[in-house]
């Protein structure tokens, strides 16, 4: 779900910016007032494995890919401000060294990604979770369940930003001048494989790696 | 080991395994995730490349482009190594630049 670059307009990808770009400073001042020093291996660490994670390249019915991405995962074990610098960092390099992503897109898919995925990530996993012990089952599926929620809502925002633009983007004689395709096309393209596939994926993921948390080092999840 | 290790090296097999996020799709005959295509591609898709993404599409060159290092040829035993090679590029710089900001950020509770 990397938009490249030419699929937004500038109304579009300039906005995203300014949306995304607060959260960035709301996340580094927030990391600033609570972050340990000890911490800042684990943090190089979400970014690692989020930057890595998004390379597993998944088929889906329909001859495309998807991926997951971690962010929930990162939420749950650093917060969910680690997570929108962590993720937003591997976005960043995947887009300026591999191309995957454009450089104007750069604030739409931290948006997507980072800010929507970590955020609802992490207020999904607080709220089943709620009260119940570090090393419980509860948190192991709560963290599953967010997982599984916070990649189709970074996938449906995908979709609708770029099904918009032939609405906000088109010539005069009515052609599209970016992503082509109407919300009609997009969402379910997009969102179909995030709920069938690879929403899966990224939940079985948070899982497993929480279960290794929580028997090596319950301490994260606090 | 300490846990960071651990996962440290759970992340190194992770990137040693990258070549899947290749050979899996190929395997189905996938193509690539959908709304990432070239801009090219949409002749084929739409008959037209969108005017717009004609000049935004090439803006960028970057060096890594694809995961592929530069140079190389195709086939599948090759790009799965070249592959592993950005995997490990880009987990090298992408967890530098984390912990650095992390550190930058966290200076202020270096004691606890």
């Amino acid at each position: 779900m990397h938009i490249p670059d030419g699929y937004l307009g500038p109304a579009t990808y300039g906005a995203m910016f300014g949306a995304t770009v607060p959260f960035w400073a709301f996340a580094s001042w927030k990391l600033n007032k609570t972050l340990k020093a000890r911490q800042a291996p684990y943090l190089a660490l979400g970014a690692a494995f989020s930057f890595v994670l998004m390379m597993f390249n998944i088929p889906v019915l329909g001859g495309t890919t998807g991926h997951a991405a971690g962010t929930t995962l990162i939420a749950v074990l650093l917060g969910p401000w680690a997570a929108v610098i962590s993720v937003s960092v591997a976005l960043i390099i995947q887009a300026l060294l591999f191309g995957d992503g454009g450089i104007t897109a750069i604030g739409a898919n931290c948006f997507t990604m980072a800010v929507a995925g970590g955020l609802t990530g992490y207020g999904i996993y607080r709220l089943i979770a709620a009260g119940s012990d570090r090393k419980s089952r509860r948190r192991v599926v709560a963290g599953a369940i967010a997982a599984y929620v916070s990649l189709n809502v970074s996938a449906l925002l995908t979709a609708i930003l770029l099904g918009i633009q032939p609405l906000i983007e088109s010539s005069s004689s009515g052609q599209p001048l970016y992503a082509p395709y109407p919300l009609a096309v997009t969402v379910p393209a997009m969102v179909s494989g995030h709920l069938l596939l690879f929403g899966f994926v990224e939940a079985a993921v948070t899982a497993l790696v929480l279960k290794y948390f929580q028997r090596n080092e319950p301490a994260m999840l606090a | 080991m300490t846990t960071t290790k651990k996962l440290w090296i759970g992340i190194a097999l992770l990137a040693l395994l990258s070549p899947l996020g290749l050979i899996i799709p190929a395997l189905f005959g996938a193509g690539g995730a959908w709304g990432e295509w070239g801009a090219e591609e949409f002749n084929k898709l739409i008959g037209y490349v969108p005017k717009g993404m004609q000049k935004l599409a090439h803006l960028w060159k970057s060096p890594l482009k694809d995961y592929a290092v530069p140079g190389q040829a195709q086939g599948l035993a090759r790009r799965g190594l070249g592959y592993v090679l950005t995997a490990f590029i880009g987990i090298a710089i992408t967890a530098g630049l984390a912990y650095l900001i992390a550190n930058v950020l966290g200076r202020k509770n270096r004691e606890k």
